[in-house]
């Protein structure tokens, strides 16, 4: 990894009171790269996620993403989070607006495009997804699947830089799963830079560029991914390897 | 009996002054109504700024002025406030008094509103770059307002009935024309046609709010 990172995340400490779930992390990513962070639960890796766009705090630590300081108190956050797409586990679509309306709430209002403008780039963000039939139904005429490729047209409409998965899949029924994968296959292929936190191995090993193993707060190791699945080094990312791969 | 409780000739002298007072009454709730809902929102969006400074303030403001009966704090503002230099006149003492009570009842609606909403709809909405006041009012507002809906207008409801209380510091809405026409004709029927009014007046919200209760009742099972 020669060029700048795209995410340069170092020492990242997050306390929540007493307890400390991260304790210093280093993550650095390259433009384009797909990284996928897997753990057991508790170990830390959706707030890690989270710290990188600063929907949590991180205690102590640094984070530039595309050449912005994240943690400096002079960043526009809001700005910043522009260019850092996220998508979460339960969708949080909102449920009062139309998909299209999801999709162009951002735009208008954060990137100050007029409804026009904003309704083609929502519509166009749709198209993406292959839910441009979809643009007027509400969230509750949708399924999960069809929901979280709203949510990721929500992201990909203001054209971020990194796109963050916390998860896509995991609320999703199993036949639903695949329709999401397809549009984060088909991102991946047009170049977006993504972090993504996921159980979903087969997708890892042959979409991702690294698979990094997270446990209890630290990153444990990291490789690409049929070092990290054929061949672990650490005790416990073979236990949690295998654990997983049981099921 | 008739003549004693619905006599029409009284009805014919004493409606003037009644219709006065149902206009009164009307104009009363298109001020104290706003207010409180202004009030109520103002109070529940500082209470969504979590820090301890704002909150336990509002929480003390919000708790004291539903524990005092609103009728206490409206004569006490009529007869108090003229030995403070400020002569404020019935009307606007009413306004003052409900611009507490009703908003520190509104502001607890607003608030149970905003907090059914989930933590998920405000990350989603600033992740996408949206400034908490926005997030607050294109995202958590709408639906906090659709998921408490059935409490502010039953709320509304009792503000309305609660401006007869303006009568007892001389604001002419109409429970009190009703008893000046009383005490004019020496007869009951004018307080029976107000109280027709108020009727004829809040039914049609009490139906609303009954079929909006059996709404949300249904959209949760």
């Amino acid at each position: 990894m020669t060029q700048q990172p795209i995410v340069d995340a170092r020492a990242i400490h997050k306390h929540f009171g007493a307890l400390h779930v991260l304790k210093g992390v280093d993550l650095k990513v390259a433009e384009r790269e797909l990284v996928f962070v897997i753990g057991p639960s508790g170990s830390g890796k959706s707030t890690l996620l989270r710290c990188l766009n600063r929907l949590e705090e991180p205690s102590s630590g640094s984070i530039v993403v595309d050449g912005i300081d994240m943690l400096d108190a002079r960043t526009d956050i809001n700005h910043a989070r522009q260019r850092i797409g996220m998508v979460f586990q339960s969708f949080n679509l909102y449920p009062h607006m139309t998909a299209l309306g999801n999709v162009t709430l951002a735009l208008r209002k954060v990137a100050g495009k007029s409804r026009v403008e904003a309704d083609r780039l929502g519509q166009a963000a749709l198209e993406r997804v292959g839910l441009a039939d979809r643009a007027g139904h509400t969230p509750g005429q949708l399924s999960g699947g069809q929901q979280q490729r709203v949510a990721i047209a929500r992201s990909i409409a203001l054209e971020p830089r990194v796109m963050l998965f916390d998860e896509p899949t995991s609320a999703l029924d199993p036949e639903l799963v695949g329709s999401v994968l397809e549009v984060m296959r088909s991102l991946r292929e047009s170049g977006m830079t993504m972090i993504v936190v996921s159980h979903e191995m087969g997708f890892a090993r042959n979409a991702a560029d690294r698979v990094v193993f997270m446990d209890d707060g630290l990153i444990v190791e990291q490789g690409p991914p049929a070092a990290i699945f054929e061949n672990p080094t650490h005790e416990r990312t073979r236990a949690f390897i295998g654990q997983i791969q049981r099921h | 009996m008739i003549q004693t409780f619905f006599n029409i000739e009284i009805i014919a002298a004493a409606w003037p002054i009644v219709l006065s007072g149902l206009l009164n009454t009307i104009l009363l709730s298109l001020i104290v109504v706003p207010l409180g809902l202004f009030g109520g929102l103002l109070l529940a969006l500082g209470a969504s700024i979590r820090h301890p400074l704002v909150r336990w303030p509002l929480m003390a403001w919000v708790d004291f002025f539903r524990a005092f009966p609103p009728l206490v704090l409206l004569i006490l503002l009529f007869a108090g406030l003229p030995f403070a230099g400020l002569e404020l006149g019935g009307f606007a003492c009413v306004a003052i008094a409900f611009f507490l009570n009703t908003g520190a009842y509104y502001g607890e609606i607003f608030r149970a509103g905003i907090d059914s909403v989930p933590a998920g709809q405000v990350e989603a909405g600033r992740s996408t770059g949206l400034s908490r006041l926005q997030a607050m009012t294109y995202i958590v507002l709408p639906q906090a307002v659709r998921n408490v809906l059935p409490d502010l207008l039953s709320n509304t409801l009792e503000v309305v009935k609660l401006t007869s209380l303006g009568s007892v510091v001389a604001v002419p809405e109409l429970l009190y024309q009703a008893r000046q026409a009383q005490s004019l004709t020496y007869n009951p029927t004018p307080i029976v046609v107000a109280a027709i009014i108020y009727f004829l007046m809040l039914w049609p919200l009490v139906r609303l709010l009954s079929r909006l209760e059996n709404r949300a009742l249904a959209g949760r099972r």
